[in-house]
């Protein structure tokens, strides 16, 4: 938990004031709606197709229970009662007014939550790995370098009217929840021979229109030299980037276009004149950001409590635990992962009720914590095991224990036609259909780990080129169509699925994926084999021809 | 289009010329980037001040060996939303150490005045005649800023170290 | 950007000029006294290309009053009721197909 210092509260009132002055400006028809644009943008306001959208950044994905509370708050008084997760620790609501806006971002600030940078051509939201601070074997907290980047990157005078936006996301473990690969940077936290920290930083990844996984531009740059060697990539970036066609202006294009070397050349001249700038680093700015950090005082508590053994009686609260308790690094706590995937349900959305009674539930089990991660699922980070039976009677009761994540009907999804400006199909109604086809638990289980991604068009705000099972939803003549893809995957083994055949109807969609799944459980050579795997070994061929055969 | 000076409305002495206009006898002239390479030691030796017109993407280091000859250099905003004279304004100030009037010509709007100042931007064509006037009220909006540039405002960064060890004296 | 006066305009059949109102958002279409309805009952009806054209610089003159005026396609009922003409247009004048999370 970072705590906000009187700096950073002054910075975000000044924001607040700042747009509230704009949107005066704009309702009196001084600024017009293409100046405007920029700035609201910039503030995290959207329009889509039936309002306002306002999308909130959660940094790192770390949320404080009075944070939570006042994003219920949000919900409830200036929307319509619920939000709804994003894939980048983000959350948006959908039905808000451009008149309110100023007055809900002075209620967020006062909990030091903020739209700063959600959206424009600036550096968004720094995401990190959701169970940072908390996964055993990481190498250290990488939220504290979120913070450092978060920091500097906001309200930055030279990079913020980019050529498009950009993301940059962090881990320090070994498996990657964070999907550094898929990002404008990716930063993967690790120790040099000396045991200093340092970072292997990829450049390039993304989705949208042409996918590419990140590459490697530099294998250790020193923690000290963090902030000098992004400024760096950002002023090559600012400079060559491309200005003349929105599709071909991330730096993932002038990465490619130039080839990593070239621009790797670029990026390390820039960086030699920065380095040793006052962008350095010292131990002591480090230590200041980590001391407002605020963790946990640990109890010392048994690996296995009477209260978790007698719970183990109980089948539906065994299939949780199994399906949603990972170990945490300290013995008799657990990390929770709350699926915001209930059968039938839109995929991420929690109404305000919800975050109300998760806050209070995290107050009692969680030390006030609670963490946002970008299959949007929340989770809380501490939660000793003795208190696990009563938390999953009162997540069950909220509606908030499926016992489902990282299985099949775990599906991300953009909010697509429904909800989008920019889709050309819906996502959420063939997310919604997909769980109930699979809502058998056990059927799910035998499936076992395997991500469905929906994007509502090609911009690719459902990750799809990255599931497992990727779908993509296109208009043709009139109609949505959705093209499927196979063998994606978000992870350290990042790689972009492949197109199974011809496009779908919207109401095939459903039977094509039942075929594909049907057709991985004849195929695997064992219970482990997971999807994707399967996949890797066989290829696409065999999918293909159990779906396309009676088609 | 009102130029705003030293944070006030002031007169603009410099005329601009097109590559091709003639050249004045007298005055002071903005001259683009193309015409004043190539006419450089001309354009230095008449009397008047002399300043360039620099496109958004050419590089700025061609400009370095004139930098102590000129007395503007004004950069461009062909539109709001294009920032790469953000970049080339920082590295006159912080890299090249150019000390003369750096100004904000094109699109140049009141919402940006922070931005530009803290790049080192210290004269401004500004577009609407209401951000002219607003310019001073503007760029007070924000106290907090959180990376250092050439402008020489504190971070916050630095800000909290020096609280730290001013608090840490007595103890 | 280009305006979308400058865009070529074609219509095919009957159409309205829709867009979203500037202080909340909500969609509204342009009416044939110069004004703005939450209803598309309430919408001009052009049936040529000119006639778009007109309603829509008119639409695009009023900044103040709704943002991204676009053309769209309507059905009409032998009644002469008005009709969205694809799903996009269905989806914003009935809203989302699926059922809000926090009704019910």
């Amino acid at each position: 938990m970072y705590a906000y210092d009187e700096i950073d509260r002054t910075l975000v009132n000044e924001r607040v004031s700042e747009f509230r002055d704009q949107v005066q400006r704009r309702l009196s028809g001084e600024l017009t709606e293409d100046e405007f644009k920029m700035l609201r943008l910039q503030n995290g306001v959207y329009l889509q197709l039936h309002a306002y959208m306002f999308r909130v950044a959660i940094p790192y994905g770390t949320l404080a229970t009075n944070q939570l509370r006042a994003l219920a708050h949000v919900a409830r008084k200036y929307d319509r009662g619920y939000g709804h997760f994003t894939t980048r620790q983000n959350i948006q609501f959908n039905w808000i007014k451009l008149s309110d806006l100023p007055d809900a971002l002075a209620d967020l600030a006062e909990v030091g939550i903020h739209a700063m940078q959600t959206s424009g051509n600036n550096m968004r939201n720094v995401t990190s790995d959701q169970w940072a601070g908390v996964a055993p074997g990481e190498i250290e907290d990488p939220r504290i370098w979120s913070e450092l980047i978060r920091q500097h990157t906001t309200l930055h005078p030279e990079f913020s009217f980019l050529p498009r936006k950009f993301k940059i996301a962090i881990t320090a473990s070994d498996h990657d929840r964070a999907a550094i690969k898929v990002h404008d940077i990716g930063l993967r936290l690790i120790k040099n021979e000396k045991g200093e920290t340092g970072f292997e930083v990829l450049v390039g990844g993304g989705l949208g229109r042409t996918p590419f996984i990140g590459k490697t531009i530099k294998h250790f740059v020193h923690g000290r030299d963090l902030l000098s060697y992004i400024e760096a990539i950002l002023r090559v970036y600012n400079q060559y980037g491309r200005r003349d066609n929105i599709y071909k202006a991330r730096i993932k294009i002038l990465v490619h276009e130039l080839g990593i070397e070239k621009f790797s050349r670029e990026v390390e001249e820039e960086w030699q004149h920065l380095r040793n700038s006052s962008l350095q680093i010292d131990d002591e700015v480090i230590e200041d950001i980590r001391s407002r950090f605020i963790y946990p005082t640990y109890e010392k508590l048994p690996h296995m409590p009477d209260e978790l053994r007698q719970a183990a009686a109980d089948p539906e609260f065994e299939a949780w635990r199994k399906n949603s308790v990972a170990p945490h690094k300290v013995q008799g706590y657990s990390i929770v992962t709350i699926s915001l995937k209930p059968i039938g349900a839109p995929p991420g959305d929690a109404t305000a009720d919800q975050m109300d009674a998760l806050a209070d539930l995290a107050d009692k089990y969680s030390f006030g914590e609670i963490r946002v991660g970008h299959e949007q699922n929340l989770a809380l980070p501490h939660v000793a095991k003795r208190d696990l039976p009563a938390l999953w009677k009162a997540l069950d009761k909220l509606g908030l224990a499926t016992p489902n994540v990282n299985l099949i009907t775990d599906i991300i999804a953009c909010p697509g036609l429904d909800y989008c400006s920019l889709a050309n199909a819906r996502s959420i109604p063939i997310a919604q259909e997909l769980t109930r086809r699979f809502a058998n638990h056990e059927l799910a289980n035998l499936i076992g780990r395997l991500h469905i991604n929906i994007s509502g068009c090609i911009n690719a705000c459902g990750h799809h080129h990255v599931g497992h099972i990727g779908i993509l939803g296109v208009e043709k003549n009139g109609e949505e169509v959705y093209q499927i893809t196979i063998g994606g995957r978000a992870d350290e083994n990042a790689a972009l699925g492949n197109l199974i055949g011809p496009g779908v109807k919207f109401d095939e969609v459903a039977d094509v994926v039942e075929d594909i799944v049907e057709a991985y459980l004849a195929l695997r050579e064992r219970p482990e084999e997971l999807f994707v795997e399967t996949v890797k070994r066989l290829g696409v061929e065999p999918f293909k021809e159990r779906v396309y055969a009676t088609r | 289009m009102p130029l705003v000076n030293g944070g006030k409305i002031a007169d603009d002495s410099f005329v601009k010329l097109a590559v091709d206009t003639p050249l004045p006898e007298g005055g002071d002239i903005l001259v683009p980037a193309e015409r004043f390479l190539g006419e450089a030691e001309a354009l230095l030796k008449r009397g008047g001040k002399i300043g360039v017109i620099w496109p958004n993407n050419r590089d700025i280091a061609e400009l370095v060996p004139y930098l102590g000859k000129i007395a503007v250099v004004a950069l461009v905003f062909p539109s709001f939303r294009d920032g790469r004279a953000y970049s080339q304004a920082r590295l006159l100030r912080e890299r090249y150490n150019y000390r003369g009037e750096l100004r904000a010509t094109g699109q140049v709007l009141r919402d940006q005045f922070v931005f530009m100042l803290r790049a080192g931007f210290d004269s401004f064509e500004v577009k609407k005649q209401a951000d002219a006037e607003a310019f001073m009220q503007t760029a007070k909006r924000y106290s907090v800023f959180y990376q250092p540039t050439g402008d020489g405002r504190i971070t916050a960064l630095h800000r909290r170290m020096q609280l730290r060890h001013s608090e840490g004296v007595g103890t | 950007m280009t305006s979308p006066l400058q865009q070529k305009i074609k219509i095919a059949g009957p159409s309205i000029v829709t867009a979203n109102r500037t202080w909340d958002g909500i969609v509204v279409y342009r009416t044939a006294d110069k004004g703005w309805s939450a209803e598309l009952a309430d919408a001009a009806i052009v049936r040529n290309s000119d006639e778009a054209k007109a309603l829509l610089a008119e639409a695009v003159a009023d900044d103040v009053g709704a943002i991204g005026p676009y053309i769209a396609p309507v059905e009409l009922g032998d009644d002469g009721a008005i009709k969205p003409g694809n799903l996009r247009e269905q989806i914003r004048k009935a809203g989302v197909t699926i059922e809000l999370p926090a009704q019910g």
